[in-house]
């Protein structure tokens, strides 16, 4: 190059790889979890949330769900830094959307935008892919029928009954295949999420964020009571499962141990 | 000839626009809302050059609700007026300027006021009592001066309003079609019923 540098990044490698691409990949991978669950009427939001320095204001300290329009919410995992930059591209364009065909934008519309924005910086020059992937959800204008979008650096989208994407999104997602089913409502719908996010969340609910969307109303951001309420419910419900199965396992000699358990324990009429 | 009225009392600012669209001598339309909701607390009126107008105020209107979606929260009135005002200060110094005329009604929820900004097509900005724009100026203004008290409740703010209107069908020579009327309170924006139909006796 006789003007200077090379600013040709995402070339192709001679197997056909983006490296640029992949490397992205790789860093949503070691981003913190998120998770998105649809019910019935509802689409959930679950967040893991890295815990806060002793010093820190975590009040303000801003969340890794954030709304793109008042009925489209925004989860991500991978780098901050660059999904403040695509979020605020979003939130320009369901408002210019907004100006242009007067009617708010649709999920799909917007996340279509979302992975053509991450796509274009695949492949131009001087510039480096977002090192993020996002979960978009939402209700499109005058319709009841939940949405679940992904997006990825590589500007691929796709839709989803449930998904997570993140640090151990692969335990997660699996944990959601076996669990997820058709038509929850509001409360199972929120349940699996905090659960699904305790397969790979050790420190319970102050580590985890809850956001619920609901047709024709505002993000719901869930207290932290209310999570941990859900936490401890999901708890009980474990160290229940784990006893009967443990009966399960003895039936001979195990009784006797079982009842005592049971008479001494206060946990069990808690089910 | 299109009317933009605006009164504070207390509690509360009344937005009230001509219902009137219309082209040289010909109306067109009985029922045109002039008013745009820029957020949920504040609320613009506007006349002026047919599609500068509308054009104008959705754009002011996209950008305060992209400033409420970046930002968590809602822009105040008087920062709106700033940057309404601003805006039509740029356009006003470029090759095709906007224009319009404004008001601006809102309640400023931090400092407990209702407030109302009179903006005109040169970027004039200024926060008043109550305004009124176009040839209602000269006959509502008198009106206003006399009868308006900043501490008035909702109830005697329309009567004034009823007079302003009176006073306009009664020396307006062309029919605006009556107003329609939204009331921002601390609760938010809304629309209210007003009667156009009582026959104004003429001297």
């Amino acid at each position: 190059m006789a003007s200077g540098y090379d600013r040709a990044l995402s070339v192709f490698s001679p197997d056909g790889h983006v490296f640029q691409v992949e490397y992205a990949q790789e860093a949503v991978k070691r981003g913190t979890c998120a998770v998105g669950v649809k019910g019935q009427d509802v689409v959930v939001l679950g967040c893991e949330k890295r815990s806060a320095m002793k010093l820190q204001d975590t009040r303000i300290t801003p969340s890794k769900i954030c709304l793109v329009d008042n009925h489209v919410a925004l989860a991500f995992a991978g780098l901050n830094a660059d999904a403040r930059i695509l979020v605020d591209k979003a939130r320009l364009e369901a408002q210019s959307h907004r100006l242009t065909v007067e009617d708010p934008v649709s999920i799909e519309y917007i996340t279509k935008h979302v992975a053509g924005v991450q796509q274009r910086y695949t492949q131009s020059g001087g510039v480096r892919p977002f090192g993020i992937s996002t979960l978009i959800v939402g209700f499109d204008p005058n319709d009841e029928t939940p949405r679940l979008y992904l997006t990825e650096p590589s500007g691929i989208y796709s839709a989803w009954k449930a998904n997570a994407i993140g640090r151990s999104a692969k335990t997660v997602r699996e944990f959601l295949e076996r669990n997820h089913k058709n038509d929850m409502d509001r409360e199972e719908t929120i349940k699996l999420t905090v659960k699904s996010l305790l397969e790979v969340v050790q420190t319970g609910a102050k580590n985890i964020e809850i956001a619920i969307m609901a047709p024709g109303k505002s993000l719901e951001m869930l207290p932290v009571e209310d999570i941990e309420k859900y936490v401890e419910n999901i708890n009980t419900e474990k160290q229940e499962e784990a006893a009967s199965r443990r009966q399960g396992r003895t039936p001979g000699t195990g009784t006797a141990a079982i009842l005592t358990r049971t008479s001494g324990g206060a946990s069990q009429p808690g089910a | 000839m299109e009317v933009l009225l605006g009164i504070t009392g207390k509690d509360f600012t009344i937005v009230a626009a001509s219902k009137a669209a219309m082209r040289g001598a010909t109306i067109l339309k009985a029922s045109d809302d002039k008013t745009r909701e820029l957020n949920s607390h504040s609320l613009m009126a506007f006349s002026g050059e047919a599609g500068d107008t509308v054009q104008f105020a959705e754009f002011i209107q996209a950008n305060i609700q992209l400033y409420s979606m970046r930002n968590s929260m809602e822009l105040s009135p008087s920062a709106t007026a700033s940057f309404v005002r601003g805006e039509l200060a740029r356009a006003l110094r470029s090759r095709r300027p906007y224009t319009v005329n404004l008001l601006l009604g809102g309640y400023d929820k931090i400092a407990d006021k209702p407030t109302l900004y009179w903006i005109d097509y040169l970027a004039s900005s200024a926060p008043v009592p109550y305004a009124a724009h176009g040839y209602a100026q000269y006959y509502c203004l008198s009106l206003l001066d006399k009868h308006h008290h900043p501490d008035i409740d909702f109830e005697r703010g329309m009567k004034i309003l009823r007079m302003c209107t009176e006073e306009l069908k009664r020396r307006l020579p062309i029919d605006f079609k009556g107003v329609t009327v939204k009331v921002i309170t601390k609760d938010g924006i809304r629309e209210v019923e007003y009667e156009d139909d009582v026959k104004v006796v003429v001297p």
